[in-house]
């Protein structure tokens, strides 16, 4: 999957403006940004819901514009809502999008029984979607988008609104899919969701890519590791600050609701040891240290400048929040 | 679970066999919906059944056909073509539930024929029109009102208020495609009310104000009304402008002009959906 310079403009408003993209055959790609960012206008685009004002972009080798039948016959999409027939029933549902895919009536009822099977629909095949739960209805909505076992699958937030339980269905059954060889070009807000199911994620933000990578190489392009400490007492967070300082990792960053200060360590075998020795000896109570990689959530803030207005605000003039000692 | 992909077709006649499985791919969703949920068909069909009974016995003693004549003979045809257009609503509902749905979307994005769902949405649409209508025809039967016509007109009329149904399937589909919520839903169903009186089904246009009798007269739905009138030979109002004079040319060409217009809209409106 291919997109070079991809734009979009709704009259006066940019939502894409010169995206590029590149998933190799049988990856995932997570696809991740603010809301308003161009995800879901860029899943329109490749998926070929929408034409771009300019730029191109391949799917499974075949232009979305120019070739827009055979990159339909190659792709599965789940949206944002479960698009499937409420008051068919499961099984229904899969049989007319399998003659829709121009299965022969046997072959897409057959299809509809393994597919109801994966998705552990069986027992409740035959009821009437309406009485799925929110769960089942996303696994449903899975299963019509893989009625031909398509090479490349497009999900636009496939978990959003539902229970940890659920989701953690849906992951595995991606999972299963993608370990058959499937592309994958997945969207979400959930960044533990990209973390859990991307081989390599593209950050956007106001319609272009910002950063790109695997999870672990962005998640190091904001430093090190972290070390996480939470005192007994508020008023211990100057002391315990200042003692860490003096360990000479980064500038430790005070979060007062939280009685949190956390720091940036280069080595994290002697950091831990050293943080700990510098608080014994300023006589600071921890209630809890941690150490710890920086998370998605770190990076995506960081990435899409939300990070960069509360750094202005936390500054030491200002100190509404945190204390910058 | 490998699948094997099947053959694109290549053709102009593989296309248009593909267009045809579609469309009755779809065309059978439909009809399965009216078997799954017969209530809601049921409330649909006994909707009209309640007006006709409603103005032929609440309202009907104190209404008057000019030149005479029995008025419930002269309501049942103006509730045939009203019935066509409480059909609309239904059009409007079932494609913007699949719109807002993603339904479409998921449609849109398979190698499916792009013509299939709409015109499986016009055959579902058309299907049901012809039971709502046999609903009415009984309860009209019942109520003493007959075609007095020959076979032949008989069944022009019906022609003709197939035809006007399917012109308003398009502006209903258009309509559908147009909808962001179940607001505007509800708008196009509370304005089939005033478009749908603003005719000769239920009075004369004779009886209201002249400029409002004159946009009456020329209300699509009143030729379709009038001419029905003539084919069964129920009293009319007669009339004496030139659209009253030509009612039964103009039922077709008013249904016609309005797929012209709607069609090409609801076509292009699907292939440019933004969501």
């Amino acid at each position: 999957m291919v997109a070079e310079g991809l734009r979009k403009s709704y009259g006066t408003a940019k939502v894409l403006d010169g995206l590029d993209l590149v998933v190799p055959q049988g990856t995932v790609c997570g696809l991740l940004g603010p809301n308003g960012a161009g995800k879901t206008t860029t899943v329109g685009i490749l998926s070929t819901l929408l034409a771009p004002d300019t730029g191109r972009a391949e799917v499974a080798g075949f232009d979305v514009v120019r070739q827009s039948a055979q990159v339909r016959h190659r792709i599965g999409l789940v949206g944002q809502h479960a698009a499937v027939d409420e008051v068919l029933s499961g099984r229904e549902n899969l049989v007319m999008f399998g003659r829709l895919h121009h299965l022969r009536p046997a072959a897409a009822r057959r299809r509809a029984d393994e597919l109801l099977e994966h998705f552990r629909l069986a027992d409740t095949g035959g009821k009437p979607v309406k009485a799925y739960s929110g769960g089942m209805r996303r696994r449903l909505d899975l299963a019509a988008s893989m009625v031909l076992a398509p090479p490349v699958l497009f999900l636009d937030e496939p978990t959003t609104g539902l229970d940890p339980r659920s989701r953690n269905e849906v992951w595995a059954a991606v999972r299963d899919l993608v370990g058959g060889g499937t592309t994958v070009l997945l969207t979400t807000q959930y960044l533990e969701e990209a973390d859990q199911l991307a081989d390599s994620i593209s950050v956007i933000d106001t319609g272009k890519v910002v950063a790109e990578g695997t999870p672990e190489q962005l998640k190091s392009r904001i430093g090190g590791d972290r070390i996480d400490i939470v005192v007994r007492h508020a008023d211990e967070l100057a002391r315990a600050a200042a003692a860490v300082a003096r360990t000479g990792a980064s500038e430790p960053v005070v979060d007062a609701d939280t009685r949190q200060v956390g720091v940036q360590v280069r080595d994290r075998a002697t950091a831990l040891a050293d943080v700990v020795r510098a608080l014994d000896l300023a006589g600071v109570t921890a209630e809890d240290i941690s150490l710890r990689r920086p998370t998605l959530d770190e990076v995506f803030l960081h990435l899409t400048g939300t990070d960069r207005a509360t750094a202005q605000q936390d500054g030491p003039n200002t100190k509404p929040k945190g204390v910058l000692v | 679970m490998s699948i094997l992909l099947p053959e694109l077709p290549a053709g102009p006649l593989s296309r248009l066999r593909w267009a045809l499985a579609d469309g009755w791919t779809v065309t059978l969703r439909g009809l399965l919906h009216l078997r799954r949920e017969p209530g809601t068909v049921i409330s649909g069909l006994l909707f009209p059944v309640m007006m006709v009974l409603m103005f032929g016995y609440f309202f009907g003693g104190a209404m008057q056909v000019p030149g005479g004549g029995d008025y419930r003979e002269f309501l049942i045809p103006g509730m045939f073509v009203m019935t066509m257009v409480f059909g609309m609503g239904e059009s409007v509902a079932a494609v913007a539930a699949d719109k807002n749905r993603g339904v479409t979307s998921r449609f849109r994005t398979m190698p499916m024929a792009p013509s299939a769902v709409l015109v499986g949405r016009c055959v579902t649409d058309m299907l049901h029109s012809v039971l709502g209508l046999a609903v009415l025809f009984g309860v009209g039967l019942l109520m003493g009102w007959e075609a007095h016509g020959t076979t032949a007109a008989t069944l022009s009329a019906v022609g003709l208020l197939l035809l006007l149904r399917f012109a308003l399937t398009w502006v209903g589909i258009y309509l559908g495609l147009l909808m962001k919520g179940p607001e505007g839903i509800t708008m196009v169903q509370t304005l089939e009310f005033p478009v749908g009186f603003l005719t000769s089904a239920f009075v004369a246009p004779a009886t209201m104000p002249g400029w409002l009798g004159a946009l009456a007269e020329w209300n699509p739905l009143s030729s379709t009304v009038a001419a029905t009138r003539e084919l069964f030979q129920n009293p009319g109002w007669g009339g004496d402008s030139w659209i009253a004079q030509h009612a039964t040319v103009m039922a077709v060409l008013w249904p016609l002009a309005l797929i012209a217009v709607f069609f090409p809209l609801a076509v292009n409106r699907y292939r440019h959906l933004t969501r």
